[in-house]
């Protein structure tokens, strides 16, 4: 492998057996001309080495500001209150030259767009190069022996050539791998990846999530995978923690959380996945309303106004994060009336049946009765 | 170029703007035939610029030639001028003198106005509040009466009654140097607002985040990352500025504060012969036209030049 992993400073070090990354209390505000934005609140996270975290939630529910406000990268406008700790140092106070010292070279992060995470005008090789020479004490051969390793590792063919070629020569899957090898080039211990795939085409979503898998596996990195997209992470995340409106509403091991999901908002997520099985025309669940609004946050559970099982108590009276009584300690959800517990027990399985309970010739009746359900919930509202 | 016509037209598909002024299948190449005309133009400016001191011409200040002669007289092309000068070699050595003052007074400007603007752009907030309020004070002064100002707060009081004299300031500053220095402190507001605007909009794109996450430090983001980037905006205002910088020497000289007489710069020719009203003209219109052509090459060259980086963009 390329020598930039070997050369990582004294392997994880965990102290007092901590895991890598602590999140504890994290809460981001942003200022703004109309009054404070709390964007991320009472974040508590822990991630060991080598394991994967899905972070999933709709637009401006606060996924990527959680995963820049874990890593630092903020605006000047934002303040960041509770703890991050990293390989057991805190990481929230620290000085710029302290962050700049681990940015990069102990995590590092993945953008969304390759199109524009590239800087046009300078070519591939000196943009791997770049981060190497910042942290690492290379001579110009080894870091071009790196940068053709890092290249070559995130599949990329003729490395030697695309070294002296710009952005805009390569396509977006293959900028999207060179975004990666960036990431990669010194040998990070945790890495962010912001809707890596958001941006690419379907079938080149799964080889970068497949590369990023690949990488992870070699490098024993742990990772941070931001998404919109539910089946994105059902594959590759060990734990998932669902955000919606700067808060995590459940947090669960991945298993656990598709198969016993307790948050009302989870369960609409996964309800508008489209799925191959339902029949052709079906109409696409979606979630009614829009997120709530930031700078004026509802009293209650936030997600009170879009939820259909809604009561009086949820909008009022916020629920906290904790786990089930006498379930599992590691499933934690935000609801005062869970789904599955309240009601009878719906989960992805039970749809699915549902769905083949479908007869072929229903498919007619089926759509009419959509619309029509449609209609009427229009004019409801 | 038969081979070529389907990738031409797909360029003047996706690129109207640039296509309707050259040609698409030479456009495709590079500046375009404005633009080659246009830097032809002024590389052989530049160059008899340089080259003037060993060019078979005349002393530029040396009288005797005859007076007011006309065009393709013999040994004098374009003829001589009320003061029996040679207009060639006068036309030579005052692009010398235009080409120093306008060129040196927008590379003060790039310089200056380039960094301020460019930390202003990047680093946003208070530092860019400041530094905006400064250039828009600057760019708030009428800018001729400002030079004008400017050249008679350096220049030296004692030596303007001895016309003729060769200027040494008390500073030690030639008129030239003055000049650069005056124009230049006009340049530097009209640049650095350019820089601060490109590199306002550059800073804000993914790979400068992705610049600081690799843990680059704010120097090496604003000169690796974003300065290549806001590069051919500033080289196409430094251009057109090249060009408001000739006149602007011009309209000083005219108001008997440029170039010292009997030096020649384009300016200066003018406003010396503007009184001659009889023909042969030549001694009035070769500088005018010299300066017409290199200000139209120099707003030609900027525009192509900005369009082919502009294709280089699009094509992202």
């Amino acid at each position: 492998m390329s020598t930039a992993i070997d050369a990582r400073p004294a392997e994880g070090l965990p102290v007092d057996g901590e895991p890598l990354l602590v999140v504890d209390d994290l809460s981001t505000t942003f200022a703004t001309p109309r009054g404070p934005v709390r964007a991320v609140e009472h974040v508590d996270l822990s991630l060991p080495r080598g394991r994967t975290l899905g972070i999933v939630g709709e637009s401006g529910s606060g996924k990527s500001v959680l995963s820049r406000s874990i890593m630092g990268l903020m605006p000047s406008y934002a303040s960041r209150t509770g703890s991050v700790r990293f390989e057991g140092v805190e990481m929230l106070g620290a000085d710029h030259s302290t962050l700049r010292k681990v940015w990069g070279a102990e995590m590092s992060m993945i953008f969304q767009d390759p199109m524009t995470a590239l800087n046009p005008v300078k070519k591939i090789g000196n943009q791997i190069t770049e981060s190497i020479k910042e942290h690492l004490d290379y001579s110009s051969a080894q870091r071009r022996d790196t940068a053709i390793a890092l290249l070559r590792s995130v599949g990329i063919p003729e490395p030697e050539r695309r070294l002296n070629q710009y952005p805009h020569e390569l396509s977006g899957g293959m900028r999207q791998r060179v975004v990666i090898a960036i990431a990669l080039a010194c040998g990070p211990a945790l890495l962010f990846a912001d809707e890596p795939t958001t941006a690419l085409d379907v079938t080149v979503q799964a080889q970068i999530l497949d590369l990023i898998a690949d990488q992870q596996e070699e490098r024993e990195m742990a990772v941070i995978l931001v998404t919109h997209d539910l089946g994105v992470v059902a594959t590759r995340a060990d734990e998932i923690a669902v955000m919606y409106g700067g808060r995590i509403v459940e947090q669960a091991p991945t298993a656990t959380l598709f198969r016993e999901m307790r948050h009302p908002y989870t369960e609409a997520l996964l309800r508008s996945i489209p799925r191959l099985d339902l029949p052709s025309h079906t109409r696409l669940e979606a979630i009614s309303g829009r997120p709530p609004d930031l700078l004026h946050p509802p009293a209650g559970c936030r997600f009170a106004a879009r939820c259909p099982y809604a009561q009086d108590r949820c909008r009022t009276e916020e629920p906290p994060l904790v786990a089930e009584p006498g379930g599992r300690a590691d499933h934690l959800y935000r609801c005062w009336y869970p789904v599955g517990i309240a009601r009878e027990q719906t989960t992805l399985d039970t749809i699915a049946e549902e769905a083949h309970v479908r007869e072929p010739g229903d498919e007619q009746a089926v759509d009419l009765e959509l619309v029509d359900d449609d209609a009427v919930e229009g004019n409801v509202d | 170029m038969p081979a070529e016509t389907p990738i031409a037209q797909l360029n003047m598909a996706i690129e109207p703007a640039a296509a309707d002024e050259t040609p698409a299948a030479v456009k495709a190449k590079g500046i375009g035939v404005i633009g080659w005309v246009a830097a032809v133009w002024l590389i052989l400016v530049v160059v008899v610029a340089i080259l003037a001191p060993v060019l078979p011409i005349d002393d530029p200040e040396a009288p005797g030639a005859g007076r007011a002669l006309p065009l393709f007289t013999e040994g004098h092309v374009l003829g001589t001028d009320s003061s029996q000068r040679d207009v060639l070699s006068r036309l030579v050595w005052g692009a010398r003198a235009s080409l120093t003052v306008s060129v040196g007074a927008v590379a003060m400007g790039m310089v200056f106005g380039g960094t301020l603007g460019l930390v202003s752009g990047y680093r946003r907030g208070r530092i860019d509040t400041i530094l905006s309020s400064l250039f828009d004070v600057m760019l708030a002064f009428p800018q001729l009466v400002l030079a004008l100002s400017l050249v008679a707060f350096l220049k030296p009081t004692a030596p303007q009654a001895g016309a003729g004299e060769v200027v040494e300031a008390a500073g030690g500053l030639t008129t030239i140097q003055i000049l650069i220095l005056a124009l230049g402190i006009i340049a530097i507001p009209l640049l650095a607002r350019i820089t601060r605007a490109t590199s306002l909009t550059w800073s804000q794109r993914e790979f400068v985040t992705a610049a600081r996450a690799q843990g680059a430090k704010d120097l090496r983001i604003m000169i690796r990352e974003v300065l290549p980037n806001a590069l051919p905006a500033m080289f196409s205002i430094a251009l057109l500025s090249v060009g408001i910088a000739i006149i602007g020497e011009g309209a000083l000289s005219v108001l008997g504060m440029g170039v010292e007489p009997p030096a020649p710069s384009w300016g200066n020719m003018i406003a010396e012969n503007r009184s001659v009203s009889r023909a042969p003209l030549n001694a009035l219109f070769c500088p005018v036209i010299a300066l017409f052509l290199t200000v139209m090459a120099l707003n030609y060259l900027g525009d192509a030049i900005r369009a082919r980086f502009d294709v280089r963009e699009s094509s992202l």
